[in-house]
């Protein structure tokens, strides 16, 4: 009460300083309580649990692939000829959109594995298809070559070669 | 009445076609209240807070929950142990249930005590009621949705309520099942209801402020407001005595949430739902405890269901029941004796819903059930022979005396926001 008597000038600086303190302990409630309302939407333990895969390759003949299932997206595996690594050692890097030399891709040569989806817009592209039979999007004409290196065609990059490495000579954990 | 100004160009070609501002300004600003509103007021504002709060994590639940009877039970659990804070927001969503409650129930008895449900004020009392009837409907088909044994069985007993009605009864009950039994597609049923009735009360909230509004807040002397002498603009006033109510009832809340989030709930309904065995106790959440208890205290299947559900309709002839023109039970010596025992009357029926229909259990529950209404049908009489104390001429002279003239006067406060504008 005492504080009051100098009206409204005197105290200014003390009812400045209560409502910035009030404010901004608003804020960090409001904080605290939105951030687990954001959190609770990404993956939950559960679907992380989940995000490596083991895969048997000693049913792949060489010039077959397989497709196989990794956090809900396509998985390409191919059991490349010799013909076909050769094709895609031979292109200079400088032809390509998103220049990468193919031995950064496949740890050994006859085992090219990628995600099956088109850095386009998400799509799965076809297998042995279009002007460099490695990739072909159907959806927006994407051309990918034997490496899965984007060539003509609206894609801004090359299909992404997941994280793996070999247990032994016939298996091999993705993610 | 808009004292709202502004210089602010943008604000003016908005104003100009959506009077979004000055609504705000004439509602939540410059709003005047009756300066003398005490503590028991934050209810109604906390109640609000309650809603939002139920239909924010209940959003959120629903992203993770799965309604079908083979993966509800499951889906609840790893909404506990996988979902990011998902064990926050289901015990946030199952105890912020039992807050909405406490804190309805509160203004309920507020209400009760000071009068609030008397003319002008009767549609803004019986959307309160239809605010409670969608709540408890709501709060139920909730309760079902973990599709535990408490899940379970409160659905068999509670639909079965329906069976109770004469002939259609029976084709009643397996409608509402969509089946022979409480089953899958009851569940699919209650998920979807529980989706959208939340919507609906905030629909009639929305009705209950405007009634509330339109003849502005009742106040502990229940007098009439005469003039801008006996008002405070709702802002800072009771923007912050609510902000503090909701910071302590946050406090009640957050106890619950962190250190005790089953102790209101039943251990049972960790067992998922078998429609082969009933538990052994059947016991409904504690805000349903007062009903139940009516409805087993009647040894009749129709008759219990009547007294249950008319023990809540009665509300609705409150207005015209209560024959007194004194609203505030301050000044109703005989009326406050009555409050007083029909709430502790109410709180005896809950205790009595919690414990076995045996022994002395139900001779008490009987009785406090015919207290129940007898509250109600002893008010017409008491308005006729209580004679009410005098009442103080104007808030403003009421809220003056009580202060002795002490430093800061409520005028003096009145005048200097005014100013602020």
């Amino acid at each position: 009460m005492a504080d009051n008597k100098g009206g409204d000038g005197h105290d200014a600086g003390r009812r400045d300083f209560l409502y910035v303190a009030t404010s901004a302990m608003g804020a960090v409630g409001v904080g605290a309580f939105a951030w687990p309302l954001i959190d609770q939407m990404n993956p939950s333990q559960d679907v992380l649990a989940l995000s490596s895969i083991e895969v048997d390759l000693s049913a792949v003949e060489e010039g077959q692939s397989i497709t196989v299932s990794w956090r809900g997206k396509p998985v390409f595996i191919r059991h490349r000829t010799a013909a076909e690594i050769e094709a895609a050692r031979q292109v200079a890097l400088t032809d390509l959109p998103d220049p990468q030399g193919d031995e950064e891709r496949a740890e050994r040569p006859e085992w090219l594995v990628l995600v099956g989806v088109c850095t386009h817009l998400g799509c799965v592209p076809l297998g042995l298809q279009g002007q460099f039979k490695g990739w072909f999007c159907p959806c927006h004409g994407s051309h990918y070559d034997t490496s899965g290196r984007i060539r003509i065609g609206p894609a801004p990059t090359n299909l992404e070669v997941p994280g793996y490495v070999f247990l032994d000579d016939e298996n091999i954990k993705i993610g | 009445m808009s004292g709202f100004q502004t210089n602010n160009a943008v604000i003016k070609w908005i104003e100009y076609r959506l009077p979004i501002f000055s609504y705000v300004n004439d509602h939540l600003v410059d709003y005047p209240t009756p300066k003398n509103l005490n503590y028991w007021w934050n209810f109604g504002s906390l109640a609000g807070v309650m809603l939002v709060v139920q239909i924010v994590t209940g959003i959120v639940l629903a992203m993770h929950y799965q309604p079908h009877a083979d993966l509800a039970f499951a889906s609840t659990e790893h909404i506990m142990r996988d979902v990011n804070y998902g064990w926050l927001m289901r015990y946030m969503h199952a105890n912020g249930g039992s807050m909405f409650f406490l804190a309805v129930y509160i203004h309920i008895f507020r209400g009760i005590y000071y009068g609030s449900y008397k003319a002008p004020r009767e549609i803004l009392w019986w959307m309160g009621i239809i605010i409670f009837i969608l709540m408890m409907a709501t709060a139920f088909m909730g309760y079902v949705l973990p599709w535990g044994q408490m899940s379970f069985w409160a659905a068999t007993v509670i639909t079965n309520l329906f069976s109770a009605v004469p002939i259609a009864g029976e084709a009643i009950v397996s409608w509402m099942w969509g089946g022979f039994s409480v089953d899958n597609p009851t569940l699919n049923r209650f998920y979807s209801l529980h989706y959208l009735l939340p919507f609906m009360i905030f629909a009639v909230v929305f009705i209950h402020l405007w009634a509330l509004h339109h003849r502005k807040s009742n106040n502990p002397l229940g007098i009439d407001i005469k003039g801008p002498q006996d008002t405070l603009p709702f802002h800072p006033y009771y923007t912050a005595k609510d902000l503090y109510g909701m910071g302590v009832f946050g406090v009640l809340f957050a106890f619950f949430l962190f250190f005790a989030p089953n102790y209101l709930g039943h251990p049972d309904n960790y067992i998922p739902a078998d429609p082969l065995v009933t538990p052994a106790h059947i016991v409904p959440e504690w805000y349903f405890l007062p009903f139940y208890a009516i409805l087993r205290a009647i040894p009749d299947k129709l008759l219990g269901v009547v007294a249950m559900f008319a023990s809540i309709l009665i509300l609705f002839v409150l207005p015209w029941l209560d024959t007194s023109k004194v609203r505030s039970a301050s000044f109703r010596p005989v009326y406050k004796l009555l409050f007083w025992a029909f709430l502790v009357d109410c709180i005896v029926l809950g205790y009595i819903g919690g414990q076995p229909v045996e022994g002395v259990f139900i001779v008490i529950g009987r009785l406090a059930t015919a207290l129940y209404f007898l509250f109600f049908l002893a008010l017409p009489l008491i308005g006729w022979f209580e004679k009410p104390k005098k009442l103080p001429e104007s808030i403003a002279k009421a809220v003056l005396k009580e202060d002795g003239g002490g430093g800061g006067t409520p005028e003096g406060a009145a005048a200097r926001a005014e100013d602020r504008g």
